[in-house]
């Protein structure tokens, strides 16, 4: 029988190695994996790099595993926000080093690895900072950036719903890179708020098929509204 | 520069109700945060307008009334957002294949500088100690069919803006169209810098002069 559920995150964590590569899903806040980030953090896994949009906000989730000294490398799209000052502590202090990845070849790159395609030509970055040192090709009357493909040896997401297949829904926003990172990844942690039943996730709305996910694990679902949680 | 004296600038509401006059019925529009995110306000009313947002949703609509807001619903800004009937969620790879596929009509950018030919900086300041974000800058200017830049006319110490190079870093080469000021309308391109509106009161000289770029007449 094909059981992908683990009873904690920290059962899902276990095996991180040092020096791991791991994806963490979210844009910002919405799609941010806590319970998973908390457990990595726990887990004490260091020299890690790690791929997300941001590079942590506040003191929590990301940024919390920034501030326990554990990352040494992130590749990302947008490190500098308001709320960013963990980051940019370890990054004025050369302690942490950035690879900054314009947003649209950050999600290709994942989803290249995850389709098992060796690199791809894009115009985005053309005759910027971003493309020094990259080749260029003319593509059709454009210039084009030849990008890799960025694999990982863990991708943390956070999804909706779920079952032990590991088949998997979302939540309006907060799916962002979550399907596309499951699938780039050797081994994908997704939490879940409800783990149902085979068969009782609609076929035709699973959003990620569970080949792409190894582990799931339920976590309580946490308030979004100001108000409390409104069902969608 | 007494022919500057009666002129009266566009405010960012005023800015923003132009560059919406611009944006056709039907249109897929992506709009940029900061200033262009003013625009959606300004939308006529007898236009249907689908708005995108690259963090992955389109069909977006008004903020949400105060305690209504979910967190989980959010614009590329992080700000709360509304979905309308017939608005979707997609994953990243998506939503940028939407911009980077030339499939959204118009993107709306706020910018440090534009160039006489449309190359744009609006990502980094270059300051030695500046923490680089680029985010999706360089995808929506690039990718959109038509790109829009809203931006002030001068900078805080009174230069153009609208330049003959950048000296910014670059977020890409030849991709604006249109930019709408707190002075005018310009459109910008191969052909150079077009004046198409400017605000009362100012001259197409006075204008010029304090403009970076020759300007020529619509």
């Amino acid at each position: 029988m094909i059981d992908k559920t683990c009873p904690s995150a920290a059962a899902a964590l276990a095996d991180v190695p040092d020096g791991a590569t791991v994806m963490i899903g979210g844009f910002g806040t919405a799609g941010q994996p806590n319970e998973l980030i908390d457990a990595l953090i726990e887990q004490g896994a260091r020299h890690l790099t790690i791929v997300n949009n941001n590079a942590g906000n506040g003191d929590t989730g990301l940024a919390a595993l920034l501030a326990a000294g554990r990352v040494r490398k992130i590749i990302c799209s947008f490190p500098r926000q308001a709320d960013s000052h963990h980051f940019d502590r370890l990054y004025r202090e050369g302690k942490l080093e950035l690879e900054l990845v314009p947003q649209g070849n950050l999600a290709e790159r994942i989803r290249a690895a995850g389709a098992g395609i060796g690199g791809f030509f894009t115009p985005t970055s053309y005759g910027t900072l971003l493309a020094e040192g990259k080749e260029s090709r003319e593509i059709n009357g454009r210039m084009h950036v030849l990008e890799f493909p960025i694999h990982a040896d863990y991708a943390l997401i956070k999804a909706e719903r779920g079952d032990r297949w590991g088949n998997l829904t979302y939540r309006m926003t907060a799916r962002n890179f979550g399907p596309i990172m499951a699938t780039a990844a050797k081994t994908t942690v997704a939490t879940v708020h409800e783990l149902v039943p085979l068969g009782t996730l609609d076929p035709e709305a699973v959003v990620t098929p569970g080949l792409f996910v190894q582990r799931v694990v339920q976590v309580a679902r946490t308030a979004t509204v100001g108000a409390g949680f409104k069902t969608a | 520069m007494k022919d500057t004296t009666t002129m009266q600038k566009w405010t960012r509401d005023q800015m923003a109700r132009r560059v919406a006059q611009d944006i056709a019925d039907g249109a897929v529009v992506n709009l940029g945060i900061g200033l262009p995110t003013l625009v959606a306000n300004h939308l006529p009313a007898d236009r249907e307008v689908i708005l995108h947002s690259e963090n992955g949703v389109i069909g977006m609509g008004p903020a949400p009334a105060p305690g209504q807001e979910d967190y989980d619903l959010i614009n590329a800004g992080k700000q709360p957002v509304t979905l309308l009937p017939g608005g979707c969620f997609f994953h990243h790879a998506d939503s940028f294949a939407m911009m980077r596929g030339g499939h959204v009509d118009v993107c709306v950018l706020g910018a440090f500088q534009v160039s006489a030919t449309g190359d744009l900086a609006n990502w980094h300041t270059g300051a030695p100690d500046a923490i680089p974000a680029v985010g999706g800058a360089m995808d929506l200017a690039i990718g959109a069919k038509r790109t829009y830049v809203m931006m002030e006319h001068l900078t805080k110490g009174g230069e153009s803006k609208l330049v003959p190079a950048c000296t910014y870093p670059l977020t890409g080469i030849a991709c604006v169209s249109r930019i709408y000021t707190d002075l005018a309308v310009i459109d910008v391109g191969p052909g150079g810098a077009v004046v198409i509106e400017q605000v009362e009161g100012l001259s197409f000289d006075a204008l010029q002069k304090l403009t970076a770029v020759p300007l020529q007449r619509a």
